[in-house]
């Protein structure tokens, strides 16, 4: 990105001034680094963004931003439905809801003794994973409208977990709001039989080791001390969130006119949160993050069920799950007084700061576990949302390392049999069902997440406790 | 109006995006073009030449317009993939106006041997662009999510 057409306001933060129809600036966070190497596209399409009706306050990208719909990837905007604010299918993504859960395994790495093979034979056994994998839970149309309305909350009343997992869930496990009745059939014949898989692409679930703390007396209060295993899934919302994506997203280009939204580009399409399709999505988008949070409780609860035929020792319990593909009503205070705004964050991560209402106990002092996925051999992090930082990304960090490499030149880049032994050198199991999958998503494919965590820590968003490397990762 | 020279014969290519994949279909006819751009899809979970057209579904959709309908067509058969747990590897679309009509064959997925290496999300509306060419074949075209 050329940074002659940015304001520099700090070492970590650069504003595109309003021009054009743009109601607001736009915000990137990053060193110069990151946003030399940052596509055009984020600057255009968080220009884009800034011109949307009812947006308040700055257009967001985060130090992991790329290239995305409509909004960029790593893009967080707010709109106030009562000034004509309009809610954006492009702006939450196709993937709703995405998001990384974390587990304590009450392990250190000396507990697997010669078990890793094992370990990932069964993992990649037990949690169906790729093209065309099915769950082995198939929901009727009752059990499917109460998974819609129930997410996490109804697959542990289902059997799937126990209650405190609840407690370090976001939302409770149970986002309100959530309408089945707004979720296509068609949405619900493609998710009938993939509750509790993890999908392709970039999801993965992996066994990580506390490499290094940064801050200690955080770390502590999320129970995690050096050289302690954790696992990680990273997984959405499925077909069913892919299709409701679909659906509205084309819905929301064909209506925008009526409503009298000029798009600057058809994937910004949305409607007015006060309007017969922004309700309807709403409630649609809502079912579907309950469906994400249903899935990685029954995720979760496979691989319990893993760990427990292996290791009878060890105990799974959930450090805490959050999103980063959202459109979430929340109150922020904005210029002095709070204020009820509709906070999209695709491919951004919430982060709310010590003292939020909504952390449960042991955080509320913290503030949030921010987890941030790597990818196959690099580091993955935890971070904890700061003091302030709603004034500067509605209280949001990064989610990723971000791409930097398309898939195409990934594939010519590496062969996956290669990645997978280069790895192993590493001390990296990986199970995968494509070798092509696995070059597509290689480390190299990928920005420096070390880089993106720092400038997420040094912007202020989010503040760095824990750095974590894979020893195992169950791929896509 | 040029038409293709006799040399021209309908193909599929895929172009970069960062976190995706383009699909790009060649055709000597519009109709033809959303075949090549539905073979390229295929080509993004694995190699189309694996995949044997025994099974034929039918697929209907309809748009304001062409580019919108190459998204429906997409769309379509991202479903028709996911809900048959198929894959599709020759295709027969007749357009008329707004509306598609179109037979698309293939196989249940066959893990070991279609080897698929990722699941397309849903076609989107970035680089979409279907139009005439000056050398007289059609280009359909759009970014896949994956």
């Amino acid at each position: 990105m050329d940074t002659n057409r940015l304001t520099r306001i700090s070492e970590y933060a650069w504003r595109i001034e309003p021009h054009g129809n743009m109601r607001v600036p736009a915000v990137i966070y990053g060193d110069e680094a990151l946003i030399r190497g940052m596509d055009e596209k984020v600057c255009e399409q968080a220009a884009n963004v800034a011109t949307l009706p009812g947006i308040v306050g700055p257009a967001y990208a985060m130090p992991d931003a790329h290239w995305g719909y409509g909004f960029p990837i790593g893009g967080v905007a707010a709109f106030d439905a009562d000034k004509g604010g309009v809610v954006s299918a492009g702006g939450v993504g196709f993937d709703i809801s995405c998001g990384v859960r974390t587990l304590h395994t009450g392990l250190r790495r000396a507990d697997l003794a010669g078990k890793t093979e094992q370990l990932a034979d069964a993992l990649y056994r037990e949690i169906p994973v790729g093209v065309g994998s099915t769950g082995h839970i198939h929901l009727d149309r009752a059990d499917m409208d109460a998974m819609l309305s129930g997410g996490a909350r109804w697959a542990v009343d289902s059997g799937f977990g126990e209650e405190r997992d609840l407690d370090y869930t976001e939302e409770r496990g149970c986002m309100a709001g959530a309408r089945p009745g707004a979720v296509s059939d068609h949405a619900k014949k493609r998710q009938r039989k993939e509750m509790g898989t993890l999908g392709s692409g970039n999801h993965y679930l992996e066994v990580q080791e506390v490499a290094r703390l940064y801050d200690t007396e955080a770390a502590s209060r999320f129970g995690i001390a050096e050289g302690d295993l954790l696992v990680s899934i990273h997984c959405g919302s499925r077909g069913l969130g892919h299709q409701i994506g679909t659906e509205y997203l084309a819905q929301m280009v064909s209506t925008a006119g009526s409503y009298g939204i000029e798009l600057a580009d058809r994937e910004l399409a949305c409607a007015p949160i006060h309007s017969a399709v922004g309700e309807r999505y709403l409630g649609a988008m809502r079912a579907a993050i309950n469906c994400a949070l249903a899935n990685r409780q029954i995720i979760t609860h496979l691989t319990r069920q893993v760990f427990a035929s292996l290791f009878p020792q060890a105990g799974l319990e959930l450090l805490y799950d959050v999103s980063h593909n959202t459109c979430k009503l929340e109150t922020h205070t904005i210029e002095g007084r709070p204020r009820e705004v509709y906070v999209h964050r695709k491919g951004a991560t919430r982060a709310f700061g010590p003292g939020h209402p909504e952390l449960p106990g042991p955080y509320r002092e913290t503030g949030q576990p921010v987890l941030i996925g790597g990818s196959m051999g690099t580091a993955s992090y935890i971070l904890a949302g700061n003091a302030g930082n709603e004034a500067l990304s509605y209280a949001s960090a990064c989610h990723g390392a971000g791409r930097s490499m398309s898939r195409r030149k990934a594939t010519k880049t590496w062969r996956g049999k290669e990645v997978i032994r280069a790895l192993a050198e590493q001390g990296v199991v990986v199970r995968s069902p494509s070798w092509r999958g696995v070059a597509e998503e290689a480390p190299g494919a990928y920005k420096d997440v070390n880089a993106v965590v720092e400038a997420t820590d040094k912007a202020g968003l989010a503040r760095r406790v824990a750095r974590l490397t894979p020893l195992l990762c169950i791929k896509g | 109006m040029t038409e293709p020279g006799a040399h021209f014969e309908g193909h599929w290519e895929h172009f970069p995006h960062v976190a995706d994949i383009g699909i790009r279909g060649y055709g000597r006819s519009l109709e033809e073009s959303f075949e090549q751009a539905a073979l390229a899809m295929t080509a993004v979970i694995c190699d189309p030449a694996r995949v044997r057209p025994e099974e034929q579904i039918r697929i209907r959709c309809e748009a304001p317009d062409r580019e919108l309908l190459l998204v429906q067509w997409l769309n379509a058969l991202i479903y028709e993939m996911a809900t048959r747990g198929m894959l599709f590897s020759r295709f027969e679309v007749h357009i008329d106006e707004s509306r598609l009509t179109a037979a698309a064959c293939g196989e249940p997925v066959d893990r070991l041997r279609h080897r698929p290496a990722v699941e397309p999300k849903g076609a989107t509306y970035t680089e979409l662009r279907v139009e005439k060419c000056k050398d007289g074949y059609w280009l359909a075209q759009c970014v896949v999510d994956v």
